[in-house]
């Protein structure tokens, strides 16, 4: 088998075999393995809405149950600020922003995100009374090296944060950028408020950390050492996603109370 | 396991590792080293795609013809490359997250393609499967030094638990910024090399 293995006829129907055996194993795998990754997928999912919503410690591992009790996902039109028909669970934020006929070029791309969606899935979280008590709020913008997506737990008064979740899909800097995904920077942000009496969004990272006392304190939040360009971008994402292009339509009407 | 299986295995650990006498394999010791978790994943994902490649392709040596052989190896890899990741996500989300880009690029991974070509190509299936192993492992084993002192100095913690208590934590340790910034792997590799041809002055190359 030393000689003829070299023939062009044989060369050809090596590789082919070959190229079918890899194929078979790869597309075995990706099969097969689809529906854990799928689950591994919204597990996260729920996991980040839910410590948003700042229930995660409630839930104690049962988060699926948690999620289905509690959570109500709703599809908004950002414009309009209108609840609109549409399943939330096919909604996909980055199929929507590469489509145009389902997205726009924001007029003041502050966050550099290039194109938005009409819509957006937001998701309403009832307390044990039946009552809306937080709704969060999806957003995403660029940090220093690509987007982040983050989930904003607010109260009722759809002002007061409860939580700002980053996930883990970023590209920042591991022991600077990426430290918005440390707990001790997770808990600074319980309390502040996103917009001012006037309405103005306010919220906002400051470098060299919140002097006490001072009038901006309730909108500010201790910046991350080393990492100035992240912590821009990410007061930026703010001021977009809560400004006239993002949720402020529906942030104005149902400031009085959602139900 | 006769004398030869075993002298396979282990001497890519020291006398013969891939980063530290063929440097080869540099690239993702940078990356992927910035804690001992993700070091932990990425070897054992080498370890799995040098075995099975190399086991696959001295199976079918006398049959891969010269002339596309490269590319033979290539889709081999690739799709092992693959596999790992999809089992990744399927059973480690969140360290398939941060691991995604770097486990994808497993398939321009110097060692892989040069113990294939090396090795397995040349060898027996089991003596190229162990040959894989040895040379994951001794991948594996500069990995998870570098990791070690970069997380140790670097973050203070040893597979995520706290050593050294940070100040911003309330405890005493400075972080070293230096040490969580990929290049800083240059310096560790560049002391483990030498230690390691301290140790066995036959490493040295000749002027």
């Amino acid at each position: 088998m030393s000689a003829n293995k070299e023939t062009f006829g044989k060369t050809v129907g090596f590789v082919l075999a070959v190229c079918v055996a890899c194929a078979l194993l790869v597309s075995f795998s990706a099969v097969q393995l689809k529906p854990l990754q799928q689950a591994n997928k919204l597990l996260d999912k729920q996991t980040k809405i839910l410590q948003a919503a700042g229930l995660l410690e409630a839930a104690d591992g049962n988060i699926v149950a948690t999620y289905n009790q509690f959570v109500e996902a709703k599809m908004i039109d950002l414009d309009s600020g209108e609840f609109i028909e549409g399943n939330p669970d096919l909604f996909d934020e980055r199929r929507n922003s590469r489509d145009v006929e389902k997205s726009e070029k924001p007029k003041n791309d502050i966050a550099g995100i290039n194109r938005r969606s009409h819509d957006a899935v937001i998701y309403l979280v009832r307390n044990g009374a039946g009552e809306i008590d937080t709704v969060v709020f999806p957003m995403v913008g660029s940090g220093l090296w690509d987007l982040m997506y983050a989930y904003v737990g607010v109260e009722a008064d759809l002002n007061t944060i409860k939580n700002v979740i980053y996930t883990a899909e970023m590209k920042e800097t591991p022991g600077l950028g990426a430290e918005v995904l440390n707990p001790a920077w997770i808990a600074l942000w319980p309390g502040k408020k996103i917009f001012d009496d006037k309405g103005q969004v306010r919220v906002e990272l400051v470098k060299g950390g919140v002097k006490e006392g001072n009038p901006s304190e309730a909108y500010q939040v201790d910046g991350l050492s080393g990492a100035t360009l992240t912590a821009n971008g990410v007061t930026k994402t703010f001021k977009f996603w809560f400004g006239d292009e993002g949720y402020s339509a529906f942030i104005d009407k149902n400031r009085g109370g959602l139900n | 396991m006769s004398a030869d299986t075993k002298k396979v295995l282990t001497s890519p650990i020291v006398d013969n590792n891939p980063i530290a006498l063929q440097v080869l394999g540099i690239c993702s010791a940078l990356a992927v080293t910035s804690s001992m978790a993700n070091a932990l994943v990425m070897t054992l994902a080498v370890v799995f795609v040098t075995a099975f490649s190399n086991l696959f392709i001295s199976i079918i040596r006398n049959h891969i013809p010269s002339s596309v052989r490269i590319i033979v190896q290539m889709a081999i890899i690739a799709s092992l490359v693959i596999v790992v990741d999809q089992v990744l996500k399927a059973f480690s989300y969140a360290l398939s997250q941060e691991l995604s880009v770097f486990v994808g690029l497993i398939i321009t991974n110097c060692i892989v393609m040069g113990r294939a070509e090396a090795f397995a190509m040349k060898e027996k299936p089991v003596v190229s499967f162990m040959d894989g192993i040895g040379n994951g492992l001794g991948y594996g084993f500069i990995l998870m030094t570098v990791a070690f002192f970069r997380e140790l100095l670097g973050f203070g913690t040893v597979f995520g638990i706290e050593i050294l208590p940070l100040i911003q934590n309330g405890g005493w340790y400075q972080a070293n910024g230096l040490l969580v910034l990929p290049f800083s792997s240059f310096f560790i590799i560049g002391l483990i090399i030498w230690a390691i041809r301290q140790w066995k002055p036959e490493q040295v190359e000749k002027d």
